[in-house]
């Protein structure tokens, strides 16, 4: 099963560098290391959002507020740094990550204490959240003359040949990685998605995880609401407006089964990837940006497609057949 | 006969537990919650108890709901639709590309729903064929569907639609009642009978409660399915027409977000996202309530974000309130 796993995420690296040279045939400079890494760095919160998605389809939960999560500790942040000037950019950042693990722990505690299936609750949440970003502010944005230097300026700060949201990124991957692979959370998020009910004599708290997985997804959400108004210099309640779907979309293309379970953090990255490329490129090689929707869509199909056909493999789908 | 009869009645009843077993049935709940947010309505407005204003109110839910009564059978099977609104932003592209190929309004109303029948056979084969789950499916096709629209509309949109084609969305059949209005009610007729009184509805119910059980008992469940999907795009071409003749104009981010409005009424009418449990009379009451929730907050200018929040809170509340109350109930016990 490892193996194919594997498989799966050397497929969509393949597929993401023949997209890469067949951009390059039309736009060579496209190819270059440097534009490839402005790539990166444009598709960096759709990374770490994914990766917080990642955590809680694995657990057989979907997060459909983390764009509303976004939007609304981005205001939150926003106003304060409007208001406080004063205030060091960690802490707003600290602050960021706090509302953000909070709302997802809302989201946690009702899926955990009370059952209701997570499409429902995060279904209710997505406007909630939304609603609330509006009640803080009134309906007003915050402009870029409102915000301080630091605020602005903190993504931008070039390190190392990388500006800093970039490296935002680049932890986030890492931190992921080490608590999917090495930590007993990272097993028991797996676990409790490939099978809950072995999960539960194996002594683990399948609900208590969900709720951990949601914290998860609420703090990387409330950590990009941070990047995004500060990358896009201007907050409002509009912010990240229908984002939900391509934060899942891009998990799915990663190969993160819906169903629980199988997924990894290289998939979740490599999904993101695979979109931020498609958005990037297409402005560059001539094509309309209308064609972009169409064409996402078509890929996550596609991918769709492929990842079933492994799955089908694993066994895991034997009560599947007898349907057919 | 008659345990036949009984049994029937009772296996969806039994098996939705955590939304069915309150102190009343679910039903009553949404009726309670409908006439306290009428009442609220009339007394927070003079502008509410009016008959033009409460037709006016029904256009806020019949569109959604003629689709929502669609989705409620699909849920009920354990599938999903999130692609609907896209449904509809292709049907209505394609309804605007017969228009400038000059097409009269018999036809524009039969390329509207052709078209969202199709992209609904388009997700059943896709869902039935390969066996992939249907929330992936959609989530892919909903990109894919608005994206056409994008492609042949960029940010143009079509206008001159004809006056005939307008009595669909802005029509009344007599005094107040509005064309819409009557189409739903109707087509909600239509479909508690095809779920509560066919075999067909039996088979729906027992796909979602247990598919390898259902078609080691001989059900056709990928065919099951498929018509469902296909309902589902046949019931968002008909609200495409609709909306397409309100508005007089195709865009394509026209029914931005209505898929997930929709999956909200199917919910709050009481249908288990998990599929096995619902009817017809709930995802109605609901639809009313979402209605009579955005049109009075519309009447006291409350602005639409808090429209949205409210609904929100709405199913969140209704939907974890009998279960906080069975808890209370079992500590005592």
């Amino acid at each position: 099963m490892r193996s194919l796993a594997r498989q799966r995420e050397v497929w969509l690296l393949a597929a993401i560098i023949l997209l890469v040279a067949i951009i390059a045939t039309r736009f060579p400079a496209f190819a270059r290391p440097g534009n490839l890494l402005s790539v990166f760095n444009d598709t960096s919160i759709l990374i770490i959002l994914a990766l917080g998605q990642m955590a809680v389809i694995l657990t057989r939960s979907i997060d459909l507020s983390m764009a509303s999560n976004l939007a609304f500790t981005g205001m939150a942040v926003a106003m304060t740094n409007a208001a406080f000037p004063a205030i060091p950019v960690v802490l707003l950042i600290l602050m960021a990550l706090a509302i953000g693990a909070a709302l997802g722990a809302f989201n946690g505690l009702l899926v955990w204490k009370l059952g209701i299936p997570p499409i429902v609750v995060t279904l209710g949440t997505l406007t909630v959240f939304r609603g609330a970003t509006f009640v803080l502010s009134g309906g007003a944005w915050v402009n870029a003359d409102q915000m301080s230097q630091g605020f602005i300026g903190l993504p931008r700060i070039v390190f190392l040949g990388l500006p800093m949201l970039s490296w935002f990124a680049i932890a986030t991957i890492a931190l992921f990685y080490l608590l999917m692979t090495r930590t007993a959370l990272g097993r028991s998020i797996h676990a409790a998605g490939i099978n809950p009910v072995a999960s539960v004599y194996a002594g683990i708290d399948v609900g208590r995880t969900k709720f951990l997985a949601f914290c998860l997804s609420g703090m990387v959400a409330g950590l990009c609401g941070y990047l995004w108004i500060s990358r896009y210099v201007i907050a409002s309640v509009e912010v990240a407006n229908g984002y939900e779907l391509t934060i899942v979309a891009a998990c799915v293309i990663g190969g993160i089964s819906i169903a629980g379970g199988i997924g990894s953090v290289a998939g979740a990255v490599l999904g993101a990837l695979f979109l931020g490329i498609i958005g990037s490129a297409l402005p560059v090689i001539n094509i309309s940006p209308f064609w972009q929707l169409a064409i996402s869509g078509g890929a996550i199909i596609l991918a769709v497609v492929l990842n079933a056909r492994g799955e089908r493999r694993q066994g895991r789908i034997i009560l599947k057949r007898a349907e057919a | 006969m008659s345990d036949i009869a009984e049994t029937r009645r009772h296996i969806p009843d039994r098996l939705d537990s955590p939304f069915k077993s309150a102190l009343f049935s679910w039903e009553t709940l949404l009726v309670l919650v409908a006439v306290a947010i009428f009442i609220i309505n009339s007394i927070a407005s003079p502008y509410f108890l009016n008959a033009w204003s409460l037709s006016d109110l029904t256009f806020n839910f019949t569109e959604k709901g003629l689709i929502a009564l669609a989705m409620a059978l699909l849920i009920i099977s354990g599938e999903i639709d999130l692609s609907v609104a896209a449904i509809i932003a292709l049907a209505s592209t394609v309804m605007g590309m017969a228009l400038q190929a000059g097409a009269d309004t018999p036809m524009l109303v039969t390329i509207g729903i052709g078209t969202g029948l199709l992209c609904g056979a388009f997700n059943g084969m896709l869902v039935t064929r390969l066996g992939l789950p249907s929330i992936v499916v959609t989530i892919g096709t909903m990109s894919l569907f608005r994206g056409i629209a994008y492609i042949v509309l960029g940010d143009e949109a079509y206008k001159g639609y004809p006056e005939s084609l307008a009595f669909f969305g802005q029509g009344y059949v007599g005094w107040v009642i509005s064309f819409e209005l009557v189409l739903f009610l109707a087509a909600a007729l239509v479909f508690w009978f095809l779920l509560h009184r066919t075999s067909f509805g039996r088979t729906v119910f027992a796909i979602g409660n247990n598919p390898v059980a259902s078609a080691f008992s001989g059900v056709r469940v990928e065919r099951v399915k498929f018509i469902l999907f296909c309902l589902t795009g046949l019931m968002s071409g008909i609200a495409a027409v609709l909306i397409t003749s309100r508005l007089g104009s195709t865009r394509p981010s026209i029914a931005q977000g209505y898929e997930l409005e929709v999956i909200t009424m199917v919910v709050l009418g009481g249908v288990n996202i998990l599929g096995g449990a619902g009817s017809i009379l709930g995802v109605v009451l609901a639809a009313v309530i979402m209605g009579l929730v955005t049109f009075g907050l519309g009447l006291m200018n409350v602005p639409g974000i808090v429209m949205s929040i409210s609904i929100g809170l709405l199913l969140i509340t209704v939907i974890a309130l009998p279960i906080i109350f069975n808890r209370i109930k079992e500590r005592r016990a």
